[in-house]
């Protein structure tokens, strides 16, 4: 437990002297005006971390969100005569439709229309603060009322310097919570690609709508301060060029590291002002010349430091404590698993064409309960598409697959997986900057239900414990119980396919199906493999595996289909495909 | 509004549309083989017309300059980068063509400014101080970035906008600018009074889309800029240099952005920071068309130049809202059109 509190103590002690910058005697208050506004960015640079670094989207618009909330409360509290506290909801719903629609819109479509997206409403809404005659078209809307608590404005630079840094830090834990949960795990899935985390029911187009919300609320609340803090609110400061700065501040802090939002800020923040002093000097006439360095250090960072500054600073700070598994934590529930010796999965003329091509012409077979099913053929058999028929990646042109007598072929991946039925990838699709633990909790993904907010608030912990507990079994169960609290990228290859296993075990399946499972692993490594998935059938476990590596196929299984350029040749037993005339021809050639 | 005024607005948004089917298309080609979204091609286009204008009133224009700075810290950069593996023959090639390349041309513009040699030979010195600027921009910022993600070089992109929109106020100021026509007068088309500078624009534009089509089509060049386009790991195995096809890409974003710039000087007037809403409006047809077709994406860039020309006068307060918040509903119409999609590469 002392680890653990020594891992809070330069937290704690960055909080304390943030808490005690504006009380030490001779600070001018212009640094502590820039301090409050190095708050300020943070509250929309931690939002684009979230978004950038952990979602693996991004977006140039989030100052036409700050401009959402803080016109939300320069127009209730001036027209209207709202306390300015009492806006705040406001702001919220008002900054939280307006990314629900943006976001509805374009979270579906792939990685780059979103930030494109950004761009072209981040310049809409700047003309549209600057021409609507409400909003005071360019001038803006000036004499806004001050924050007050209990008839006291809270005017003085040194003042408002507090609520400021309360809601970063309110912002901070939320979102770091957030990281450490169920969601947060699926968030951070993302990064890989959004096929993973589908093949586990995570609902990628819903995770991505929330994380964007979130931020865009974060930029709220930070319009809403900016407004009583600057006192008048116009266009200038919610256009695409400050939207490009909060970008830089998430990217230069380091866009996978909450707390590197803040750092970002802070850079910018006193960057600019120094820049905006000396920079017109050098050059002789005023003009925005620090975009010129903003532009280099963002494609230097890039290039340089693609995680940003905040993870050199990582490496100076304790080592954050191992995740606790809770041993005493109520174990998850189990499914009812499959009776032996039943058909579970039925292939019935499963058929795939592109174009003229048949990839997979008209293959049936069964799998029964219990059983180890290997399908085997030489390279561009059809082994793929069909286990990407099975899984839901490409859908079918023709024939059924039913599953427990339900059809399954036309189901998404997250449709298949909420049926039990778990898959690994021949390319491992693990995140390489998490944990294998953390890796494997997210097979576990179906079987919890905490959603953004219970996790924000941390009313997640009892349900997280049994997540975390049951990763944590599932990888002693495969054997890689002490390698659990490493970075998963440092992992050997063998290791990886072995903690995917473990991951598609979390979804508590009824049916394992595993794409080239042996594909670049050594020999003994094999050896572990096979011994791994022998006992998983004797716990009763049905497996099907598409494999190359016939030895191993052979080895394992109780039943094996072979494909020929898509076309079912052989099925049957591992001795009677081994002297099946028509394998042998079409993998060793036929004897004339 | 009457048929003339109809008439008129309609020649007015071809005109520009023609401008933003060229930004259009060189967005779309520029991604397709290098995956970049290169946000500032409206620079290349202001800059072109900016250099026009300096050279019509006689003095030395900024780029000729900018040139020099962006060549010599293109060779610096590369030694840094390459420390001792450069060889004697690469420190020789940079020297030339990244520093007295640029030297010689900025002696030639200064001897030659203020002699205002016309029209023809100011066109021909600012494609020659615009085009090499691309490839160093290239170099600079994006090759060694070549195997990141899509974001990650939109981001990238991004920063190199605001750094060059900067640059631009250093080497042009807050002036706007108006070039001389390419071809003066008009004539009478029934009740419209048809500019020959229109003319000249939808000349231009045609000849460089079918410049295009004949360099893809026809040429090695062009196949392997194709090739890179669809497969850069197997453009790689078969032997194409990967690295000069960004460059060479980068190239025709310069040349099609300074012609761009030297057609759009005489029709607006134009700033240094004009280029970016030029740019994004290309964008904007680029997206409609989904970032894939040429034909579609000048299509798409005829009708955002229209709509822009006929809000411009139903609501010109809100012509850019009107204009950007257009691929709200056309970002909708694909996501619905889209099936479930998964996008395996995006790692930032």
């Amino acid at each position: 437990m002392a680890a653990g509190i020594k891992a809070y103590l330069p937290r704690l002690a960055v909080i304390l002297a943030i808490a005690a910058f504006p009380l030490i005697p001779g600070v001018p208050e212009f640094w502590v005006t820039l301090g409050g506004y190095i708050g300020l960015s943070s509250l929309v640079a931690v939002g684009l971390v979230l978004l950038t670094g952990v979602g693996g989207m991004t977006s140039f618009g989030q100052a036409a969100f700050v401009g959402f909330g803080a016109y939300t409360t320069a127009v209730l509290t001036t027209k209207f005569g709202f306390s300015p506290w009492a806006t705040l909801p406001f702001a919220l719903l008002s900054t939280g439709l307006m990314a629900l629609l943006i976001g509805v819109v374009t979270a579906k479509l792939s990685g780059h229309y979103l930030p494109l997206g950004t761009i072209a409403w981040g310049i809409s809404f700047f003309y549209l603060f600057g021409n609507i005659e409400a909003l005071g078209r360019y001038d803006g809307i000036s004499g806004l009322p001050p924050f007050s608590i209990a008839g006291h404005a809270l005017i003085d630079a040194r003042v408002i310097f507090y609520p400021i840094w309360i809601a970063v830090l309110i912002a901070v834990v939320l979102s770091e919570n957030l990281l450490d949960s169920r969601m947060g795990r699926a968030l951070r899935a993302l990064r890989g690609g959004s096929i993973a985390a589908e093949s586990f029911g995570v609902d990628t187009a819903r995770a991505k709508l929330a994380v964007f919300v979130y931020a865009a609320l974060l930029a709220g609340v930070s319009g809403w301060l900016y407004a009583h803090v600057q006192r008048s609110v116009s266009p200038s400061p919610f256009g695409i060029g400050p939207g490009i700065e909060y970008l830089l501040m998430a990217v230069l802090g380091g866009s996978g590291y909450v707390v590197g939002g803040v750092l970002g800020a802070g850079i910018v923040t006193v960057l600019k002002d120094q820049l905006q002093n000396i920079l017109p000097k050098l050059i002789g006439t005023g003009g925005n010349f620090e975009s010129i360095v903003f532009g280099i250090l963002m494609v230097a960072t890039l290039q340089l430091a693609r995680e940003g500054l905040w993870p050199f600073i990582l490496r100076l700070l304790p080592k954050t404590a191992d995740k606790i598994i809770d041993a005493a934590a109520v174990p998850l529930e189990h499914r009812t698993p499959p009776e032996r010796g039943q058909p579970l999965l039925v292939v019935d003329r499963a058929r795939k064409t592109f174009g003229g091509l048949v990839a997979v012409n008209d293959v049936s077979f069964t799998i029964n309960g219990g059983e180890i099913v290997g399908v085997i053929g030489p390279n561009g058999a059809g082994k793929s598409t069909l286990f990407n028929l099975l899984t839901g990646v490409l859908e079918a042109s023709a024939g059924e697959i039913r599953y427990r007598g339900e059809r399954l072929d036309g189901l998404p991946a997250r449709g298949i997986a909420q049926r039990g039925i778990a898959r690994t990838f021949q390319h491992v699709k693990l995140v390489a900057s998490m944990t294998v633990l953390e890796n494997v909790a997210i097979g576990a993904h179906l079987r919890t239900r905490p959603g953004v907010i219970a996790s924000m608030l941390r009313l997640d912990r009892r349900e997280e414990a049994r997540m975390i507990a049951e990763a944590a079994r599932q990888l002693q169960r495969v054997g890689l119980g002490e390698h659990m609290h490493k970075p998963a990228g440092s992992l050997a290859l063998g290791q990886q396919r072995i903690a995917e296993i473990a991951r598609a075990l979390c979804l508590d399946p009824a049916l394992l199906l595993l794409d080239e499972p042996a594909a670049g692993l050594r020999f003994a490594e094999k050896q572990q493999l096979a011994d791994l998935l022998s006992r998983l059938r004797a716990e009763g476990m049905t497996i099907l595996l598409v494999e190359h590596d016939m030895d191993f196929v052979m080895r394992l299984t109780d039943h094996i289909v072979v494909l020929v350029f898509g076309t079912k040749i052989a099925e049957g037993t591992p001795d009677a495909i081994a002297t099946n005339p028509q394998v042998l021809e079409a993998y060793l050639g036929g004897v004339e | 509004m009457n048929s003339t005024i109809a008439l008129f607005l309609a020649q007015d948004g071809i005109i520009n549309g023609a401008i933003y089917a060229l930004v259009g298309v060189t967005l779309v080609l520029v991604f397709a083989v290098t995956r970049v979204i290169f946000v500032p091609q409206g620079e290349f286009i202001a800059w072109a017309a900016l250099t026009v204008a300096a050279l019509e009133a006689g003095t030395v224009p900024g780029t000729a300059w900018l040139l020099m700075v962006l060549g010599v810290s293109a060779a610096v950069l590369d030694c840094l980068r390459a420390g001792r593996d450069l060889t004697l023959r690469e420190v020789g090639t940079m020297a030339i063509r990244d520093i007295a390349m640029p030297a010689l041309l900025l002696g030639a513009v200064i001897w030659l400014a203020p002699l205002k040699p016309g029209l023809a030979f100011n066109m021909v010195l600012t494609l020659g101080l615009l085009v090499p600027m691309g490839p160093l921009i290239y170099r600079m910022a994006f090759q060694p970035l070549a195997d990141a993600s899509v974001l990650t070089l939109l981001i990238a992109s991004i920063g190199v906008h605001f750094a060059l929109v900067g640059l631009g106020l250093v080497f042009f100021g807050a002036e706007g600018v108006r070039t001389e026509p390419l071809l003066g007068g008009s004539f009478a088309a029934g009740p419209l009074m048809v500019k020959w500078q229109s003319i000249a624009v939808l000349v231009a534009t045609l000849l460089v889309m079918l410049g295009l089509y004949g360099l893809f089509d026809r040429t090695m060049l062009g196949k392997a800029l194709r090739a890179t386009a669809i497969n850069r790991l197997g453009a790689r195995l078969v032997g194409i240099p990967v690295a000069s096809t960004g460059r060479i890409a980068f190239a025709l974003a310069a040349i099609i952005g300074a012609v761009s710039g030297i057609l759009i000087g005489p029709v607006t007037t134009i700033y240094y920071d004009s280029g970016f809403l030029i740019g994004l409006k290309g964008f904007v047809a680029a997206i409609i068309a989904g970032l894939t077709s040429y034909p579609l994406t000048a299509l798409a860039a005829l009708f955002v130049g229209l709509l822009e020309s006929y809000s411009a006068f139903f609501a010109s307060a809100f012509k850019e809202v009107i204009v950007f918040s257009i691929i709200i509903p056309v970002l909708l119409w694909r996501s619905l059109a889209s099936g479930p999609h998964h996008d395996d590469d995006e790692e930032v």
